[in-house]
């Protein structure tokens, strides 16, 4: 057996950065679609969604590191190898744009020419120099990759219910927030 | 993997759900994501085309003026400026942003002038525009665009929208359609107001002779925490008439004031006008009662003039609301639509091919 020794849950901190990142995330992604369609509610949104941008950030980093730190627990042995590498694919592809999209979006105000405003009088340094076309870009960036987190996470959330609702294989005990013992002989019953 | 170990966990594996089960979860597993995808769609205005977004009220813009790759969708002709603003300190009692504070920050602005036509000639009932950066030592910015009138006609985007069309001239007959005018001032009284208000004012002769207004209300937030609702302006130094030039030329506001700071700096007192509690802050289209204290905060000093060819102004977004700590908006729905619109159309033309401005680099050293 290679998952004797493996946990039976993420590390603690991952279980609750998680789920504090799913509920930032998914506001986030409202917040986004929504101001830019938005002419009365569009400062508030904005004001916003730079801090919290900035917030994700910081919480990704340091997610990522106790990823790389700790040891994940198994997968359910009934998943394919197929699912196992499109699991990896996805849980890569989820890390790359916490962390990609609001540095984007730091970038994109940066070569925008706007201060980079958190609240009060914090704001933070620009990361690149103004420039007209770069803004153009990044900005157009900025939206394909919050598509794309979106997209990422309606799959992530569909195989996640159906791996629990219809498979029922425990998939989610593995994030859950409170700790689930490894019941002997494994499996609910 | 191997053999044993999928056994084991095989067997762990509940039994198999009845395919009526499967089937009620598959569909409420479905209805939750394709609800939520329709949710944020929804929000995104996917569904709703026709409401006013950033991207219509500039669609409204491009639609009226005709497309202008690469310039700003209005107040598209102008040149850029630098200089700087000397605070007497009197703003402090008001505000805590650092650009009160007694001293010198430097400026960079543009003079411009309303429409969203590059190249239209210079008339002497357009309306002006002058947008400022205040740039702090600590880095934040106050960004600021005003125009020459001393209220505006709307109050409110939708409205501002709707006045600009009725007001254009129909693109295939080039006439504005006066009924649909006389209606629009009919249902919008205030409208009806602030043009009498601007008739009163009559038109400087230049860029360098005229005031220019904020309009919206913002909050100022003292060292104490005090917040005061106020509206500022600028008042010009330069007696009226002068820098007048020939209205022959295409240019003659722009040529008028490349000569006036070419002559010498052109100034500006930063007057700060303080409201009353129950002053209307969210009414862009009408006047606070005169008595309200004006208090003069500092000076504008522009002294140097450069074609937006080379400036690096060009590509500023005076969205006004970028504002410095002590300084915040006020509930007018005007200014959070105006830091949308001026966003959309500063994505849109940052991604265009630049095109010379009328106001040449030539032009400007001459």
């Amino acid at each position: 057996m290679t998952t004797t020794n493996r946990p039976a849950q993420f590390a603690f901190l991952s279980r609750i950065l998680h789920w504090l990142m799913a509920a930032l995330l998914v506001a986030m992604l409202f917040i986004g679609v929504s101001m830019v369609a938005s002419l009365g509610d569009y400062h508030w949104l904005v004001a916003l969604h730079r801090p919290l941008g900035i917030a994700i950030l910081i919480l990704a980093l340091i997610r990522l590191v106790t990823r790389l730190l700790t040891q994940a627990p198994a997968l359910p042995a009934n998943i394919s190898q197929a699912e196992r590498l499109a699991i990896k694919m996805s849980e890569l592809a989820l890390y790359t744009l916490f962390i990609a999209l609001p540095l984007v979006g730091w970038a994109m105000l940066s070569a925008g020419h706007y201060p980079i405003v958190m609240f009060g009088a914090v704001h933070l340094p620009p990361i690149l120099p103004a420039k007209p076309e770069l803004y153009a870009t990044l900005r157009k960036t900025h939206t394909i990759l919050a598509y794309l987190l979106f997209l990422t996470f309606l799959a992530h959330a569909g195989a996640v219910l159906f791996h629990t609702l219809i498979l029922r294989d425990g998939i989610l005990s593995r994030m859950v927030p409170w700790t689930v013992r490894p019941a002997k002989g494994e499996g609910r019953s | 993997m191997n053999g044993s170990e999928l056994n084991q966990d095989t067997k762990a594996l509940p039994a198999r759900l009845p395919s009526g089960t499967i089937f009620a979860r598959l569909a409420a597993i479905g209805v939750l994501l394709a609800g939520t995808a329709g949710l944020f769609l929804y929000a995104g205005g996917w569904f709703t085309p026709h409401a006013l977004t950033p991207a219509t009220m500039i669609n409204t813009f491009e639609r009226l003026n005709g497309e202008h790759p690469g310039f700003r969708r209005n107040h598209a002709k102008g040149v850029c400026v630098t200089g700087y603003f000397e605070s007497n300190g009197k703003g402090q009692a008001l505000s805590k942003a650092q650009v009160f504070r007694a001293g010198r920050v430097p400026i960079v602005g543009r003079f411009a002038l309303a429409g969203g036509q590059p190249y239209a000639a210079d008339t002497p009932q357009t309306v002006r525009s002058l947008a400022i950066l205040f740039k702090q030592a600590d880095g934040e910015e106050w960004r600021t665009a005003m125009i020459n009138l001393p209220v505006f006609v709307v109050n409110n985007p939708q409205d501002f929208h709707d006045f600009l069309v009725v007001t254009s001239p129909d693109p295939q007959t080039g006439k504005v359609d006066s009924a649909a005018v006389g209606a629009f001032l009919a249902k919008h009284p205030e409208t009806a107001a602030a043009l009498k208000e601007i008739g009163s004012h009559p038109f400087s002769s230049g860029f360098g002779d005229s005031a220019y207004y904020a309009l919206n209300a913002f909050r100022f937030v003292n060292d104490k925490g005090e917040r005061s609702a106020v509206r500022w302006w600028l008042k010009p130094d330069q007696p009226a008439g002068a820098g007048d030039s020939a209205t022959t030329d295409k240019n003659y506001l722009f040529d008028g004031l490349i000569a006036q700071i070419h002559a010498g700096p052109l100034r500006w007192h930063v007057i700060v006008i303080v409201g009353q509690p129950g002053d209307p802050t969210a009414q862009a289209a009408s006047l606070w009662p005169a008595d309200r204290p004006q208090i003069d905060v500092g000076t504008i000093t522009i002294d140097t003039i450069e074609s937006e060819d080379t400036s690096a102004t060009r590509d500023v977004n005076f969205d006004p609301l970028v504002l410095p700590d002590g300084i915040s908006p006020s509930d007018d729905p005007l200014l959070s639509a105006r830091s949308a619109a001026y966003s959309q159309s500063f994505t849109r033309r940052e991604g265009e091919k630049k095109s010379p401005s009328d106001v040449s680099t030539a032009e400007v050293s001459k």
